[in-house]
């Protein structure tokens, strides 16, 4: 288990990296921090290993506190984003690198690195250097490193975003089973929110050295807690969209919604709902947003439109995922109509519970 | 096609210079002399590249040609010629007293010297890669500008001074020291680059594994930076053996002397140069820095950045 508790690390010129953060991360979970750059995700994770030192607060991992500890005695593994593979140094030797600085004699070292090397499927690429071997070896080679050491935390820094996009897939799935069979605490930063919701069991989605939610890849997905992670989670943007809660219903760039609990008496309110819950119909309806069709985007199996809304409250951009063959020309009038019970309601950039 | 050669003939022929009015007169003949001209142009500019190429090489070459012929020819001249062959050169040469210890203390020198140079250019060069120091290139700069001076010529006087109060005249430390200090500055840029090449998670990764600062240095640092340190060695040893006003100044006993003063000596006594032993002093002079380069350059590489190829 790791628990931080009130961190801070403060950089020299006032940078606050990481702000006040509180954080739990239970027994053998895949945690994900995921934020765009700079949001100070990496030097959370740098944190936590031990690389930086915080200015103020505590990091504990199982039950004791770590903070003042250097890092090779964290009982932590850390893969790094460009993997660290020592370029003097043959597959063996890297991998079964911790090994030497414990101590282990040779004969055994070597014999544990085979043995990992082979769980990995690297058994063929022993005798080669990292300068040697592809993408995807170097990531499974650093792996191998890392689980050869057997730490209680596994620490990743954007594992996957040295690969290209197909490699990234594989290893993705790679990643999740592994961490799977061994079981170990792992902590892996992302700012890819497809990768973080894929492969983690929970996610902390950060900004400005801030947590902004922390919750499974569905809850975070589903009720994003405010308008950042909102906008921030999901292949396509979530549509937010300014309004008025009226008693008769939410109106919203000139549409009449059925009114939500908790808004009413004129409050300003953000609406939110993400394209693929957004349907378009071809004649007018109160309750759809009416508009021209500006963009037809091809996602494969389905489509992104978007529609320039001209509303009494301003222009907006609202945006629908279509099914393939039903997607309307560019130019033509349309309507977006959503399906009301997947909306979400922000009030002052939070999430009004319903 | 004929319609734009007419259209160009016609502008070139309406220009000033005496090509363009050749072309525009006769038309369809015009281009065969152009591509006869063309072709003697060519063949003018490679036979005048090829005699130039060849006198520069021969300018360096007949140097080295000496210093291969002289010292086996029985009467050496300053020129290079075929030799009357005959090692009596050496016979004569080993007759010296001073000949083989000025070796010795040459290979002395130059090995201590590059020791502490790779040593102390090392440790500061990572220092300096890894920590921020305020005004860094800065003091980079101008230690390699002053370095110059510090072993060249406009120094010698404080330095002789400071070495007669130190006690280090006509001893091998104070050269060793001398030439060091100005060597440092050079080695800590090169080697800097070097660092500054090399990622800094190589050094976290180890750390996380639990590698004590030494452990890192011993198996991470020293082996990735090992061609830029072998070739700040072999450069210390070739400045320290070409050396010749250091020790000159510095040692007054000629049992100390390093080769490059010895073949300062090596003249009759009434001042004109002893060429039989000077070429062959000079050859046996030359053979350690070159072999010494030939081993390094095939046990390291030699390279002058750093960065790693991945």
């Amino acid at each position: 288990m790791i628990s931080l508790h009130g961190l801070t690390k403060e950089f020299p010129g006032g940078v606050r990296a990481v702000d006040g953060l509180d954080l739990a991360i239970a027994d053998g979970e895949f945690f994900a921090l995921l934020g765009p750059s700079g949001c100070g995700k990496t030097t959370l994770l740098r944190t936590i290993a031990g690389l930086e030192a915080p200015t103020s607060g505590r990091v504990v991992i199982g039950d004791a506190d770590v903070t003042a500890l250097p890092p090779g005695r964290r009982d932590v593994a850390m893969v790094f984003q460009d993997y660290a593979l020592f370029p003097h140094m043959d597959v063996t030797a890297n991998i079964a690198y911790p090994l030497r600085v414990k101590k282990v004699p040779r004969a055994e070292r070597e014999a544990k690195a085979a043995e990992t090397a082979a769980r990995l499927s690297l058994s063929e690429l022993l005798a080669r250097r990292p300068a040697q071997l592809s993408g995807g070896q170097q990531q499974r080679v650093a792996l191998a490193r890392a689980i050869a050491c057997h730490p209680a935390v596994f620490l990743f820094d954007e594992p996957l975003s040295n690969l290209d996009a197909r490699m990234r897939l594989e290893a993705r799935t790679f990643l999740k089973r592994l961490q799977r069979e061994l079981a170990v605490t792992t902590v892996f930063v992302t700012h890819d929110q497809g990768e973080a919701l894929a492969m983690a069991d929970r996610i902390a989605v950060m900004s400005a050295g801030r947590i902004m939610q922390v919750g499974t890849p569905s809850e975070v997905f589903q009720r994003p807690a405010n308008t950042f992670v909102a906008s921030f989670i999901g292949s396509t943007p979530m549509n937010l969209l300014p309004g008025v809660a009226e008693d008769d219903g939410l109106h919203v760039a000139g549409a009449v919604l059925p009114p939500a609990p908790g808004v009413a008496g004129g409050e300003e309110i953000v609406y939110g709902l993400r394209p693929e819950y957004m349907d378009l119909a071809d004649a007018a309806r109160k309750d759809a947003f009416a508009g021209q069709v500006s963009v037809v985007e091809n996602l494969g199996t389905s489509f992104l439109v978007t529609l320039e809304v001209t509303s009494p409250s301003g222009d907006h951009l609202v945006q629908a995922v279509v099914p393939e063959d039903a997607e309307p020309p560019p130019g033509a009038r349309a309507w977006a109509v959503p399906r009301h019970p997947r909306a979400l309601v922000y009030r002052h950039g939070a999430l009004v519970v319903p | 096609m004929t319609g734009d050669g007419v259209t160009r003939d016609s502008v070139t022929g309406g220009g000033t210079t005496g090509d363009g009015v050749t072309r525009g007169g006769t038309a369809g003949g015009g281009r065969v002399v152009t591509v006869e001209t063309d072709r003697v142009r060519h063949a003018v500019a490679v036979l005048g590249r090829a005699t130039f190429l060849a006198a520069v090489a021969g300018f360096f070459a007949l140097p080295l040609l000496w210093l291969a012929t002289a010292p086996f020819d029985a009467h050496p001249t300053i020129t290079a010629s075929v030799p009357e062959f005959t090692l009596r050169n050496f016979r004569a040469l080993l007759d010296n007293p001073y000949v083989l210890s000025s070796l010795g203390n040459s290979v002395i020198q130059a090995a201590a010297s590059a020791a502490l140079v790779v040593v102390l250019a090392a440790l500061a060069a990572y220092a300096l890669s890894r920590v921020r120091v305020p005004g860094r290139d800065a003091l980079l700069y101008v230690l390699l500008l002053l370095s110059s001076v510090v072993t060249g010529t406009a120094a010698m006087v404080p330095i002789f001074e400071l070495a007669t109060r130190l006690d280090l005249i006509d001893t091998h430390l104070g050269v060793i020291l001398t030439l060091s200090g100005g060597l440092l500055p050079a080695a800590i840029f090169i080697l800097k680059d070097f660092m500054d090449g090399t990622p800094t998670s190589y050094e976290e990764s180890a750390r996380v594994f639990g590698a004590s600062p030494l452990q890192i240095l011993r198996h991470i640092v020293i082996p990735v930076i090992r061609p830029g340190l072998a070739t700040i060695a072999v450069w210390a040893v070739a400045s320290v053996w070409g050396s010749f006003l250091t020790p000159f100044i510095l040692l007054r006993d000629p049992a100390k002397a390093p080769g490059a003063v010895i073949l300062y000596t090596l003249y009759t006594e009434g001042g004109s140069p002893r060429l039989d032993l000077i070429s062959t002093f000079s050859l046996l002079y030359s053979l350690p820095v070159v072999l010494m380069y030939v081993f390094v350059s095939r046990r390291y590489g030699f390279r002058f950045h750093g960065g790693i190829k991945r």
